[in-house]
């Protein structure tokens, strides 16, 4: 291949960019990842250990082996178990769905929230509570997906019909554009209706507590869905990442791989949200985070992304449960607590990796 | 269009304007968008005040407006209703503005005040005082209906100045800064979601309601600082906008053109926090407009980035006639204008992205 190359093409033969730094990348990725892996270990046994009521550790263990039905069993497996696994599979979603809207946008500031997602969402719930008089976990969980599908398409069509196609900065407005008009249109029936402000405000902070295992079941497909697209989308939106013209001059499709990527972004920040409420910061907060050892190459970002977005979710759930004992702090509220001078703080002293 | 801005010989019938260190070009597109925009600025506040209980007609409210009318309309009119209307389009000029100078330097149609932060110290600060100043009584609810405005203006300042402060190193960079203020932005909207989750139910509407940005029961007091802001920061953003031009083209460029980046860019960083600040602690922050404002103009205008003085009239238009239509869409209930701006605004940002397609992709 080298010796056909070098043929008549000699300037391609000079030596290309250094391997061992190369090799240095691997191994700061795959250490990388391997830590995230072991972060989000720890986070999951938190989860299940800490709570309102304390379990010594021989109960937790008693309670995940060899349970035989006494209360602490039933608080582990009953409680704890599920808002774990939903903790995980939200905070996984927002990460990788993040990293894509802020690849497909090639904007720092995107997060998944920027199609519509939060805002479609809480309208449709906010409608729910209203005409239909929906006021339970359940019956959120539908309403939310269904507004969050609504938004995200309707955003993709707006910021789609000029001649360009969907470019970044015209996806980015549309987005800004009807989340907005959302946010107004919900703001006005909340403040028509008190009650309706006093059911959706507890829903609009994002929060783990009280969803239980079927919550987690009634995304579970949609989440698989998008995590599998998003992560199949690596490889196009590396060459996307050059810029439009380029990606297409590489043999990409511009629209397609644009396309796959709003329903990643849309089943996956759709999913988390209707069953855990909007939880900011996630989606904009970790992919920053993971590109600082993972460099801008998707086929890295994305997994590790999803990762970092599982444990952040459940840490930020763990130390929520366990800052104003014997209450409990709203997770979307701890992330967001914490995790904005953790960001403002690396955003100091790294050097950002610019998209 | 583009060509000829960047072109910096004379071109045929576009006469240049040129002393020292300040160049003007005649742009026919821009004077008419520029007219057409105050004409609609016009009509909007003296159909706003002629709304009402007692409906004046469009006439006889500038007639007033010029000094005529009888006394009863002059009261009505400038004690009660010209107020509310100029509130409404200072604010909604300064947090345009505001907007177009923070775009600019970010180089980020998405980097509005609100969005990095500045508006939503002000919002914290005021939830704070609404939902925990009630607790003490009438007298703290006194003192905090009083200092709404006032603790809004110190939240809001506070935050800009943290935001600066924590993005400096060795001088700002417009990336940095806007990173910075996400975070900022996303640690004060936990802290009103979690006051709105502990307040009593009637507080937290209320607090809503300022949220949302209104203009309902201002008078001459809320004109005052809003319009001493834009007398002296307006004149400061139109001597340094020639500067967001350069800074357009990246920092190096600029430093490259003879600006001084660092300083030029916290000057008009301190322009952008001053309007927005006093805008937000007049009448909540009005959602949207300092993002769609400078948007509206720039595609109105045409060009490389938001148009400074074009913004600003774009940005009062929207609030005002937003204000009509919160005041009379829903009979008696009046909704919040932050509410209409968004629903108006967004729309036509949408339409006018689908029209200019290929311009958006700058």
């Amino acid at each position: 291949m080298k010796a056909r190359l070098t043929y008549g093409w000699s300037v391609l033969t000079t030596p290309a960019a250094p391997a061992p730094a190369v090799g240095g990348l691997r191994r700061r990725r795959l250490a990388g990842l391997a830590l995230l892996a072991a972060f989000l270990v720890a986070a999951c046994l938190a989860s299940i250990a800490v709570g309102a009521k304390a379990i010594p550790l021989e109960g937790v263990w008693h309670a995940l082996f060899t349970p035989t039905g006494t209360e602490d069993d039933i608080v582990v497996r009953s409680l704890r178990m599920p808002r774990t696994l939903l903790g995980a599979l939200a905070g996984g979603a927002l990460g990788l769905a993040g990293a894509l809207i802020q690849g497909h946008t090639r904007n720092p500031l995107a997060d998944p929230g920027l199609l519509g997602v939060n805002n479609g969402a809480a309208f449709f719930v906010v409608i729910g509570i209203y005409a239909f008089g929906v006021t339970n976990l359940y019956g959120y969980v539908w309403f939310a997906f269904a507004g969050a599908l609504v938004a995200s398409v309707a955003v993709f069509v707006l910021g789609s019909v000029g001649r360009g196609g969907p470019t970044p900065v015209t996806l980015a407005l549309a987005g800004a554009a009807v989340s907005a008009l959302l946010a107004a249109l919900t703001s006005a029936v909340v403040l028509i209706d008190v009650q309706t402000l006093d059911a959706y405000r507890f829903w609009a902070v994002g929060s783990l507590a009280g969803r239980e295992v079927e919550i987690a079941g009634q995304v579970q497909w949609f989440l698989l869905a998008g995590a599998l697209i998003g992560l199949a989308s690596a490889p196009a939106l590396n060459a996307l990442s050059l810029g439009d013209d380029v990606a297409r001059s590489l043999g990409h499709s511009v629209r397609r791989t644009r396309t796959m990527g709003v329903v990643a972004i849309t089943l996956l920040a759709g999913s988390a949200t209707a069953a855990c409420g909007p939880i900011a910061f996630v989606g904009l907060v970790v992919p920053h985070i993971v590109r600082s050892f993972t460099g801008p190459d998707y086929r890295w970002l994305l997994p590790a992304s999803a990762l970092a977005g599982s444990t952040l979710l459940l840490a930020a759930d763990v130390i929520g449960r366990v800052v104003v004992r014997p209450g409990e702090l709203q997770v979307g509220i701890v992330l967001a607590l914490i995790g904005g001078p953790f960001f403002v703080w690396l955003v100091r002293r790294r050097k950002m990796v610019a998209i | 269009m583009a060509v000829l801005e960047k072109t910096p010989q004379r071109v045929p019938g576009r006469p240049a304007l040129r002393t020292r260190g300040v160049s003007l070009v005649w742009r026919p597109r821009y004077v008419l968008v520029l007219t057409i925009g105050i004409a609609v600025l016009v009509l909007g506040m003296a159909a706003n005040i002629g709304r009402g209980e007692y409906p004046i007609s469009i006439p006889d409210v500038l007639a007033v407006l010029m000094g005529g009318g009888d006394s009863g309309q002059q009261f009505i009119i400038l004690e009660l209703r010209l107020p509310r209307s100029l509130t409404g389009a200072l604010v909604g000029g300064a947090l345009a503005v505001a907007g177009a100078i923070t775009q600019s330097i970010a180089r980020n149609p998405l980097a509005s005040p609100d969005m990095i932060g500045l508006t939503t110290g002000a919002s914290a600060a005021a939830v704070f005082v609404i939902v925990l100043g009630g607790g003490f009584g009438t007298v703290g609810g006194f003192l905090a209906s009083a200092g709404l405005p006032m603790a809004a203006l110190v939240g809001g300042l506070t935050t800009a100045f943290l935001i600066y402060g924590l993005a400096w190193r060795r001088g700002v960079q417009g990336f940095r800064l806007v990173l910075v203020g996400i975070g900022l932005q996303a640690m004060l909207m936990a802290i009103v979601h979690w006051l709105l989750v502990v307040a009593e139910v009637f507080e937290a509407a209320r607090a809503y309601v300022w949220l949302n940005g209104s203009l309902n029961a201002r008078g001459w007091e809320h004109v005052v600082p809003v319009s001493v802001a834009l007398a002296l920061l307006l004149p400061a953003a139109f001597l340094l906008a020639h500067v967001l031009g350069a800074l357009q083209y990246g920092d190096d460029t600029a430093r490259g053109l003879g600006v001084p980046v660092n300083r030029a860019r916290s000057l008009l960083l301190l322009v952008a926090v001053g309007l927005a600040s006093v805008a937000t602690a007049s009448a909540g922050p009005i959602a949207f407009v300092a993002l769609v404002a400078p948007q509206i103009a720039q595609r109105l205008v045409g060009g490389a980035r938001p148009p400074i003085g074009m913004s600003l009239v774009v940005g009062a238009a929207l609030t005002v006639i937003s204000d009509v239509v919160a005041r009379t869409a829903f009979g008696a209930t009046e909704l919040p204008v932050g509410i209409v701006t968004a629903v108006l605004g967004a729309p036509y940002l949408l339409y006018l992205l689908a029209r200019y397609g290929r311009e958006a992709r700058a």
